[in-house]
């Protein structure tokens, strides 16, 4: 391979480790410093990518508007695409957390399923909304005439970039206030923070809120650098397990692990491709996508059993008391 | 030799510690009550001695033999029983379960032994087949001793076997412990209600902030109207 | 209509089986596994693989029984199946569960650990057997044409036969066996039924022996009734919780009827949704059971 197919591969490399960077960081929000179980990401992946498509997009017309049906095509520039994503994720979490926060902890995990589930099978069943099983394509390039096209990805590396920096700097921020630290106490002992007189429930509910918005801004990033997107790239595994090797890998309850981790998995998930698709004979090729994800399988465990904490582990808090 | 012997035993949560340097013993048949303020380590003693815990100091000898580290499904075969304050009973399950669920470890004579035990609590034979989770305060209390008593057990730890029962249960139930005594079984008993208790006791123990203050015969302790009011948590 | 209420008794109480199985561990471990659903799964293709490989191979012929699309052969390889994954999923405790429960982690962690589980799992069998619909048998076999125009196929009869014999099988184990006893006992209280004597390791392996054949055993029934595909039993993990949450948790009736309930209300859904959105309508139950009666109906 020659330096200029390395140099893409790797621009293409960081703008998704980047991307799924965003997701860790979400979760890390959500799981990392408030313990909540979300196994849904891939919902709010997929809320964020469709409603930034179909605020961008415009409705189709013409030869088109036979093959593609859309609910809206509102044709707004990418930064409303943006916030929208953020917004609707945001309002996600809310509908999710408002019936289960204030039970038990895997009583939320079996909803976070079932959420990602049923949004996955009405952007499948529902032609109507974002164009079924086709998904929606051409979707638009942020910035685009900025740049020549051969330079296109550079920018939007700088752009995933300066999002996941902005991303990163509100978390730790975030974490380090009088908010985050309830979100702590929460996690460590919840019942304490209650009898401390602190409306966990909230609380809860807005970390659940903010770390969806998170995975919502990543997935408008990520439908604006594939350009398409279809129910099927919303799997649980692609777009929940995926997202929680990398957190555990690199130590829940700290946003750097969840940037190390993020770049990590992703080297191993997509590094495993040159193995398996390179040295492996026709019949086991076929299977390999699935080897690979045998493969993250046992890496999990192996976090699990050998080092739960991630490489990173858990931040050193400054204390654990309450600041009030 | 004393059938239970706790030497100096240190034991409990975390670095404080609970228990320091505490001895004790039962003899056979004895019925020992442990007196003292809340917080005083008494159920922890029990607990330590039942292998719920283990001690940092000390040994605790059963029938002459070391049982420090010891668990529960070992101690309940060398004749050691325990009733926990709460939750002692496994609400969905009838009398009678509850009671055979006491006898686990036990292979045969199962049958013969129940009926035993529903001859000291004749009021449970009625309800064999009743759910516990439906019964009285009282109820319950009487099918959590009898689930202690299927293997036949020579000494029984009983925690605060009074608390939260209704004034006019309270005599009963001391009475089933006195008849429990009087079948040979000895018993260590945690109590707040230490008049009751030492009146079918031998002797009593008082402990408070994890050590043993006072020890000596019931009727001797009873009388003492400077300990009731220092140890006895100023009750009755 | 009636024939939606007959076909949901049937869907119903392939859910009922396997949430029997995911309650008792759920009661008894209070461990929500989330790999129950690919349990299933594994049990369907391990019938498969001694019904359509093995077997045959060491010349056990099938004979078809009476009106049903299959015979002996899958018979037997429906109960060996089940002793399959259930040994399986007692390695895994060995293994995996069990390491984790010494070193006291998190209810939160023993989840993950098993939904890691259950995509290891579903990732086997796609590399075994690849993504495509399998089937037992490529028989075809008449329905029967009952009263008020209900079609229903003798292999479905069976189904419904099979699961109430083993649901009545297992409620004879727990309420007449000591060993019954004690996992409902531990079921109740952990600590108390240690302070007893009860042999908890005992009690641990025969929950998930137990658990993991019942789910096997629906997952068979499963395939028998519809077809074998890799993200079958990831697709009834919602209905199964469902059904527990449904029918209180730690409860085998309650999940019997729990399951009933939830299929029935998810084929009478297809009368206005596409049959797709099964498992959304069950998604759908189980939020509205959350915010009405989080304890379910027989809740304890």
């Amino acid at each position: 391979m020659d330096i200029s197919g390395l140099l893409s591969y790797g621009v293409s490399f960081a703008i998704m480790g980047g991307i799924y960077a965003i997701f860790a960081l979400g979760l890390n929000v959500q799981w990392g410093y408030t313990g909540l179980f979300n196994i849904g990401i891939a919902g709010f992946f997929a809320v964020g990518a469709y409603t930034s498509a179909l605020l961008t997009t415009p409705m189709p017309e013409g030869v088109y508007a036979a093959y593609v049906e859309q609910l809206v095509g509102l044709d707004l520039p990418f930064p409303v695409g943006l916030v929208g994503a953020a917004i609707a994720s945001g309002v996600l979490a809310l509908i999710v957390g408002i019936p289960t926060l204030r039970l038990r902890e895997d009583y939320l995990a079996i909803a976070t399923i079932g959420i990602a589930e049923t949004i996955r099978l009405i952007f499948n069943n529902e032609r109507w909304l974002a164009n079924g099983p086709r998904g929606l394509m051409g979707l638009p390039q942020p910035l685009r005439s900025w740049v020549e096209p051969s330079q296109y990805h550079y920018l939007y590396l700088v752009l995933v970039g300066l999002v996941l920096a902005a991303l990163y700097w509100a978390s730790e921020r975030g974490i380090r206030s009088p908010w985050g630290r309830v979100l702590r106490a929460i996690r460590e002992d919840e019942v304490a923070a209650a009898m401390q007189g602190k409306n966990v429930f909230a609380f809860k509910l807005q970390a659940l809120v903010f770390g969806g918005a998170i995975m919502g801004i990543g997935g408008a990033l990520y439908a604006h650098y594939v350009r398409a997107i279809s129910p099927d790239v919303f799997t649980p595994l692609f777009g929940t397990f995926l997202i929680w090797v990398m957190l555990m890998l690199g130590g829940s309850g700290n946003n750097k692990g969840a940037l190390v981790g993020a770049f990590v998995v992703w080297g191993i998930w997509t590094g495993s491709t040159f193995v398996t698709d390179q040295a492996l004979p026709p019949f086991w090729a076929a299977r390999a996508p699935y080897l690979r994800f045998l493969l993250i399988g046992i890496l999990l465990e192996a976090i699990i059993l050998l080092r739960p904490q991630g490489l990173l582990g858990e931040e050193r808090q400054v204390s654990t008391l309450l600041d009030e | 030799m004393p059938l239970l012997d706790v030497d100096d035993v240190s034991a409990g949560y975390g670095e404080m510690g609970v228990l320091h340097h505490v001895s004790l013993q039962v003899r056979e048949r004895e019925a020992v009550t442990l007196l003292g303020p809340n917080g005083a380590g008494k159920s922890t003693l029990l607990k330590t001695i039942f292998g719920l815990l283990t001690p940092s100091t000390g040994r605790i000898m059963f029938q002459g033999r070391e049982i420090a580290g010891l668990k529960p499904p070992q101690l309940v075969r060398r004749g050691l029983s325990y009733v926990p304050q709460v939750e002692n009973v496994f609400p969905s399950l009838t009398v009678q379960e509850n009671l055979e669920m006491g006898a686990f470890t036990r292979q045969d004579g199962v049958a013969e032994r129940l009926e035993e035990v529903f001859d000291l609590f004749p009021a449970l034979r009625r309800k064999a087949k009743q759910r516990v989770g439906g019964l009285s305060g009282g109820e319950r209390q009487m099918v959590a001793m009898g689930r202690a008593l299927m293997l036949d057990p020579a000494l029984l730890l009983l925690d605060e076997p009074s608390a939260g029962l209704a004034p006019r249960l309270v005599g009963l139930v001391f009475e089933t412990i006195a008849a429990i005594n009087r079948a040979g079984v000895a018993l260590l008993m945690v109590e707040q209600n230490a008049r009751e208790a030492l009146r079918i006791s031998q002797r009593g123990y008082v402990l408070a902030s994890g050590q043993v203050r006072l020890e000596g015969p019931g009727e001797r302790l009873l009388q003492d109207e400077e300990l009731g009011r220092l140890y006895l948590g100023g009750r009755r | 209509m009636i024939e939606l209420l007959v076909y949901g008794l049937v869907l119903g109480s392939i859910i009922a089986l396997g949430a029997i199985g995911l309650t008792l561990l759920y009661g008894i471990l209070r461990f929500a596994h989330f790999a129950h659903g690919d349990l299933m799964t594994l049990g369907a293709y391990v019938a498969l693989f001694l019904h359509s490989d093995l077997l045959p191979t060491l010349g056990i012929p099938e004979a078809k029984l009476g009106a049903l699309s299959f015979g002996w052969r899958l018979l037997a390889s429906l109960v060996l199946a089940m002793g399959v994954t259930a040994v399986v999923a007692l390695a895994l405790d060995r293994l995996l569960y069990a390491r984790l429960r010494e070193r006291r982690a998190s209810p939160v962690i023993l989840a993950m650990a098993s939904l890691g589980v259950a995509f290891m799992l579903r990732s086997l069998i796609y590399i075994v057997w690849g993504p495509q619909f399998l089937f037992y048998s490529q028989e075809l076999r008449p329905a029967w044409e009952l009263p008020l125009e209900v079609r229903l196929r003798p292999d479905q009869v069976f189904i419904l036969a099979v699961v109430l014999l083993l649901a009545l099988l297992l409620y004879l184990f727990l309420q007449r066996t000591t060993l019954g006893k004690a996992m409902r006992a531990t079921a109740d209280n952990p600590q108390l039924a240690w302070v007893c004597g009860i042999d908890i390791a005992r009690v641990t392996r025969w929950t998930w022996l137990l658990g993991a054949a019942l789910t096997a055993a629906a997952g068979v029934l499963y395939g028998i009734d519809a077809q074998l595909r890799p993200d079958m039993g990831w697709s009834f993990l919602l209905p199964l919780f469902a059904a527990v949450i449904l029918g209180g948790i730690g409860s085998p009736v309650g999940a019997l009827l729990g399951g009933m309930i939830l299929g029935i209300v998810q084929q009478v859904s297809t009368e206005y949704l596409a049959p797709t959105y099964k498992p959304a309508v069950a998604f759908l139950l189980l939020i509205l059971l959350l915010l009405l009666r989080p304890r379910g109906l027989f809740g304890g």
